[in-house]
């Protein structure tokens, strides 16, 4: 296979890091070569390469589901808020879907350009079975081009150009149950763009048992999103910012079809955690923080998890420095007072990610009800015991997304605030 | 407001210059039409746009003749340069040794691309002034095959392959509001590059012209498309490797598109049986887009800003801070011939 191409694996970059004993079981564990050869980092191809010439692409390619067409072969594509108007022999702006005499088709249907097996919490997804671990796949590609984008190497380039894997649905589900993951999750890139193929791998994988996650931005038509929430149990979104000027000029997107998505799939009812990278003077301001948390809280409910994370220098914009580090840099408008159970603006969960306060760790902070939840790393979590969650939440009922992995003979449920 | 002032004046342009037969200007050009010169500026610091054509380049609906598409190629080579014999002209351009690049654009198949009679003509006169290694490329093998050149790798002699065999750097090149990989066949194969656009329309961007001709040269042209693509446009021509690199344009009108394009739309062409020499890639677009709203004014077709699609980068490839060129008419002496 040409995975064991040391050019590839030179040019890899360790950026998805396990723990040294999930490594080493993961390592163990993986039956494809391939994976191994990633060294505990997510495998990744190398974007700069060309494809062998010989490759066939046939194999990748589907007809597009979300797509009407237009007079004179010109299709447009109903997949993402965008809708690119394409000409024949033209891309979308995703650059993985093709209008080829007038049909449009995908390009990365079981084209997996990465695929790693994670903690879930590095999704980040905190409540959403916890403790486990999620078989995680990506094709190239993505329908917006942040500037801070932290995966671009993949994200940001045509699937021709990066060295994949044909893994078509069920293979993805055998594979994610043969490395004892409870989950997939569809993540790194943009899953929305290969909705196609992430819909009919979830479906698989429920008729296998398996749970299916998805990590997006959140940039895509409603009808779209309404096939992709009837196949998966729970989405993160990438929420960039809560101003349309940093979704306009750093994003390349727009933020009202995002906020519109998430709310749809609140109402669709499935679970949905939120994530904000926050960037140094572009989107950290004080005010959007606050109409970030209020707009979360009223739009959602205040028990839905807000994590913050931080940037590092990356992509486009290697000029600003990292996210400064300190518990005291959380957002002041979600920090708790002192005695209270919720932030000042009544958030349950708002999750600072990443804060170092010792060499080698990483901590999560909750300045939430179970502010007690302090982890550090991902697989060293030191996780709440079942009871002190379920009481510090107050839920009154159970719901077993919310099943606490506690190792492989103990599962316990945990509070339940989804909609079930 | 360079682009305002440029569209008042357009009608005067276009009647002055396109329609009234050959403006040739004598003289012998400055000695900034060298190698290393920056612009091919005529006397007065005009940008220089050469228009060679010939009605009797193919008959009836025949491909152009190799002799014919070779004659006016020197026709417009030695007016550019102001040269009596091709050698002379093409010596103004390439120095023996040099790995030259020709980018061509095969997007849209044979029906409108750039022509094989015009780049086996190209071929010919660089290897008769003693280049000896030529690469012909654009984006895919497909799309170079698809218009009848044959994939030659190698390491030397006329090679053609697109990027997809050669592959892109592994470092973003970056400038304004873009951010790619570019090609090796530009960065590290290539001494220089002549740019082989078409004239065409284009669905998005208005024109593709000798500007836009080099999104074939990034990993990402999908990105650059949004607001007509302004100021995308500019911006990857201001990538070092592609700015420093491209030593002329020719754009190839022989058969041209005027609305429906980038697709080739066979109800929408015309053949315009010309090349367009210049060394400003902004001048050549204007003078390209005034051709297109010309043939769409007689096909009574809206102009491409009432349909929102007037290529307004080239006012942005024009500005102080991009200084790609001009398209003020004012500054362009169109010689046509």
């Amino acid at each position: 296979m040409k995975f064991h191409d040391p050019q590839a694996m030179k040019l890899e970059r360790p950026c998805f890091d396990l723990g040294d004993v999930d490594r080493r079981i993961f390592l163990k564990s993986m039956s494809l070569p391939c994976l191994a050869v990633a060294c505990g980092a997510a495998w990744r191809a190398a974007p700069a390469e060309a494809s062998p010439a010989a490759e066939s692409d046939a194999q990748y390619v589907v007809e597009a589901r979300f797509y009407e067409k237009l007079p004179f072969k010109k299709i447009k594509c109903k997949l993402c808020p965008r809708e690119c108007v394409i000409d024949d022999h033209e891309r979308g702006y995703c650059g993985v879907r093709e209008n080829r005499g007038g049909t449009y088709y995908s390009l990365v249907y079981s084209r997996v350009v990465s695929m790693n097996v994670d903690p879930i919490e590095k999704k980040p997804l905190f409540h959403f079975l916890p403790g486990s671990n999620a078989f995680s796949i990506a094709t190239a590609g993505c329908n917006v081009n942040c500037k801070m984008c932290q995966n671009w190497q993949i994200s940001q380039v045509r699937p021709e150009q990066i060295k994949a894997t044909y893994m078509p649905p069920e293979q993805v589900a055998k594979q994610a149950a043969l490395h004892a993951c409870p989950v997939i999750a569809y993540t790194y890139s943009e899953p929305v763009v290969f909705s196609e193929f992430m819909i009919d791998a979830a479906a698989a994988g429920r008729a296998a048992g398996l749970r299916s996650v998805v990590v997006t931005g959140g940039f895509v038509q409603t009808e779209a999103l309404k096939k992709i929430c009837s196949t998966v149990d729970a989405i993160k979104v990438d929420l960039k910012g809560y101003s349309q000027k940093f979704y306009k000029e750093v994003v390349n997107g727009e933020l009202k079809p995002v906020l519109d998505a998430i709310v749809n799939i609140r109402k669709l009812g499935v679970w949905t955690e939120i994530v904000c990278l926050v960037v140094p003077t572009l989107n950290d301001s004080e005010e959007e923080f606050k109409g970030l948390a209020q707009w979360v809280k009223t739009e959602l409910g205040p028990d839905v998890p807000l994590h913050f994370s931080l940037f590092h220098p990356e992509y486009l914009l290697t000029n600003l420095p990292p996210t400064p580090i300190s518990t005291s840099s959380a957002p002041r408008p979600l920090q708790m007072p002192k005695g209270s159970t919720t932030s000042t603006l009544g958030m349950y969960r708002a999750i600072l990610r990443k804060v170092p306060t010792a060499p080698n760790a990483t901590r999560y902070w909750s300045g939430a009800a179970d502010s007690s939840l302090w982890r550090s790393g991902l697989r060293k979590a030191s996780v709440p015991t079942a009871k002190s969650r379920f009481q510090a939440s107050g839920a009154e009922k159970f719901c077993d997304r919310h099943l606490l992995n506690l190792g492989p003979d103990v599962q316990t449920k945990v509070r339940c605030v989804c909609q079930d | 407001m360079l682009l305002k002032s440029a569209i008042t004046t357009r009608r005067v342009f276009l009647r002055s210059n396109l329609g009234m037969g050959a403006v040739f200007m004598a003289g012998r050009a400055s000695g900034s039409d060298s190698i290393l010169g920056p612009q091919g500026t005529a006397p007065g610091g005009k940008s220089r746009v050469v228009v060679a054509r010939d009605e009797k380049l193919r008959v009836g609906n025949s491909s152009p003749s190799q002799d014919g598409i070779l004659k006016i190629l020197d026709r417009a080579l030695q007016t550019f340069f102001d040269r009596d014999q091709p050698i002379e002209a093409w010596k103004q351009l390439v120095r023996p040794g040099e790995v030259v690049g020709l980018k061509v654009n095969c997007l849209a198949g044979r029906g409108i691309s750039t022509n094989r009679q015009l780049v086996e003509g190209i071929c010919e006169r660089l290897q008769q002034v003693g280049v000896r290694s030529i690469v012909i490329w654009d984006r895919l093998n497909a799309d170079l095959e698809s218009v009848g050149f044959k994939i030659i790798e190698g390491n030397a002699g006329i090679r053609c392959f697109g990027n997809d065999f050669a592959g892109y750097e592994q470092e973003l090149a970056v400038y304004g509001s873009v951010g790619s990989l570019l090609s090796t066949t530009l960065t590290r194969i290539c001494d220089a590059v002549i740019n082989l656009p078409v004239l065409k329309d284009h669905g998005i961007t208005g024109i593709t012209g000798a500007l836009k001709n080099m999104f074939g040269a990034i990993h990402n042209p999908n990105k650059y498309h949004l607001n007509v693509g302004d100021p995308y446009v500019a911006d990857v021509n201001m990538l070092p490797a592609v700015r420093q690199k491209i030593r002329l344009s020719i754009c190839d009108a022989t058969t041209a598109q005027y609305e429906g394009g980038p697709s080739f739309m066979p109800q929408w062409t015309w053949p315009y049986n010309g090349l367009i020499v210049a060394r400003d890639p902004v001048a050549m677009d204007y003078t390209c887009w005034q051709i297109i709203e010309r043939k769409r004014a007689e096909k009574g077709l809206e102009p491409l800003s009432r349909v929102k699609r007037a290529p307004v980068y080239l006012s942005t490839a024009a500005d102080s801070r991009h200084q790609l060129g001009t398209c003020d008419p004012n500054k362009i002496q169109l010689v046509e011939t």
